[in-house]
């Protein structure tokens, strides 16, 4: 029988390195991704749910990491911004990102790299619709989004 | 943002998470979270413990009967109603599903959540009354089902009780369905929307224009009888930043037109 505690042992892979880590129930993913864990690439925009700069991939599949607990990620695979890059080499969508001049301020951006990430792995040649819609879930205030299209799309080709 | 502190349980068996939310009324069931966390931050509740219905199997699953009959977990998630083979023997659902917020909700957010949460402005409560689903709760006493129509109680208040848990919506066989919507931006906040099915008689259902979805059955696909439906409904829906009573009242009108055009289509 499982039992109500307020915090929880809990063990998540993130970008390839097991952390296990005592949490309070309470404890947002991305709190514990960010400040436990001190992987700050991942941003907090909004903190409601809206703007995306804290999506990540949990178990393969796209997440905003503010709406979910830390506890309920225990036993899954996270990928973050940090794991895009082969050590001081940018990936493909990174260096288009660079290219294609797809970040003014940069704060949604490794929300926008995630998104992206996921798109192009379950949908290798998107649509400009796909690819507009991929991004929704993300929130430039730069509005810099054309570029951002543009990288995307070229990082798909 | 740092929550009110918070009890937390994952049970493995709907059983034992009936127990967990049994034993405290203060407790409440965690679905996909992408409405209780963000309730949570705003302070709007502070349950006193999550049970976590995500290590329960049996919640989990699209499956298609042989008679056409659908019966979804109340776990299941948007995105999987999306991409689900089953869930296309009701095209109209998926169509739907695709149309809620964005990738990252759609991947968390399930339809338990979003029927529980009973939110007026949400799209699947109007629907699921149209196409007269039917909602499998569970709780200590076994299990009972509800009519999508007798739900919804009110405005984030439905059937389900303290200590039970929603656990599978039936939805029956048909494909003449139609769901029509006016939101900010595109796939944004819900100003109103109306579902529809045409299979035998007519159903027309109507979000955002009450505290509940609001059934009509007019006498026929017609528009003028549609439309006379709607007026018969003497709707006084809310006004708020997005749109008067009035204007909602005018959408409903149109949107139950559209809805019932494109089910018949």
């Amino acid at each position: 029988m499982s039992t109500v505690t307020t915090s929880r042992s809990i063990k998540v892979t993130i970008n390839g390195t097991t952390y296990e880590r005592e949490v309070e129930a309470r404890k947002l993913l991305i709190h514990f991704i960010r400040d436990d864990l001190d992987l700050t690439g991942s941003h907090i925009g909004c903190d409601t749910g809206n703007c995306g700069a804290c999506s990540v991939i949990v178990d393969g599949s796209l997440v905003k990491s503010c709406m979910l607990l830390a506890v309920q990620a225990d036993g899954a695979t996270v990928e973050t911004v940090e794991g895009l890059a082969h050590g001081d080499e940018l990936n493909k969508l990174q260096q288009a990102f660079k290219d294609h001049h797809a970040l003014q301020c940069g704060y949604c951006t490794p929300g926008m790299l995630m998104s992206a990430t996921a798109l192009l792995r379950a949908n290798p040649h998107p649509s400009e619709d796909e690819i507009k819609k991929g991004l929704q879930g993300n929130i430039c205030r730069c509005t810099g989004y054309w570029n951002i299209f543009e990288a995307v799309k070229a990082a798909s080709e | 943002m740092l929550l009110r502190e918070v009890g937390y349980a994952r049970p493995g068996s709907l059983g034992e998470a009936i127990e967990l939310l049994a034993a405290d009324d203060g407790a409440r069931a965690l679905a996909g979270g992408q409405t209780l966390i963000n309730v949570m931050k705003a302070r709007a509740g502070s349950p006193d413990a999550l049970i976590d219905l995500a290590g329960i199997e049996e919640l989990k699953g699209i499956e298609l009967r042989a008679d056409g009959t659908l019966e979804i977990g109340a776990m299941a998630t948007y995105t999987e109603l999306v991409e689900s083979s089953e869930a296309r023997a009701r095209p109209i659902i998926g169509e739907v599903c695709a149309q809620i917020a964005d990738v990252q909700v759609r991947n968390r957010g399930t339809i338990g959540g979003n029927l529980c949460t009973s939110d007026p402005t949400n799209h699947l409560p109007p629907l699921m009354a149209a196409l007269g689903a039917q909602m499998t709760i569970a709780g200590a006493g076994g299990e009972r089902t509800v009519p999508a129509s007798e739900f919804f109680l009110g405005v984030y208040m439905t059937a389900v009780g303290v200590g039970e848990v929603l656990t599978k919506i039936t939805v029956p066989a048909g494909r003449s369905d139609g769901f029509a919507a006016v939101t900010l931006g595109v796939e944004g906040t819900c100003i109103a929307s109306a579902a529809a099915s045409v299979n035998g008689g007519v159903t027309i259902a109507l979000g955002c224009v009450d505290a509940v979805p609001v059934v009509l059955h007019p006498g026929s696909v017609d528009e003028d009888a549609v439309r006379e439906a709607v007026r018969d409904a003497n709707l006084d829906p809310p006004s708020d930043v997005h749109a008067p009573s009035s204007y909602r009242k005018h959408l409903a009108e149109v949107l139950a037109v559209r809805a019932v055009n494109q089910a018949r289509s």
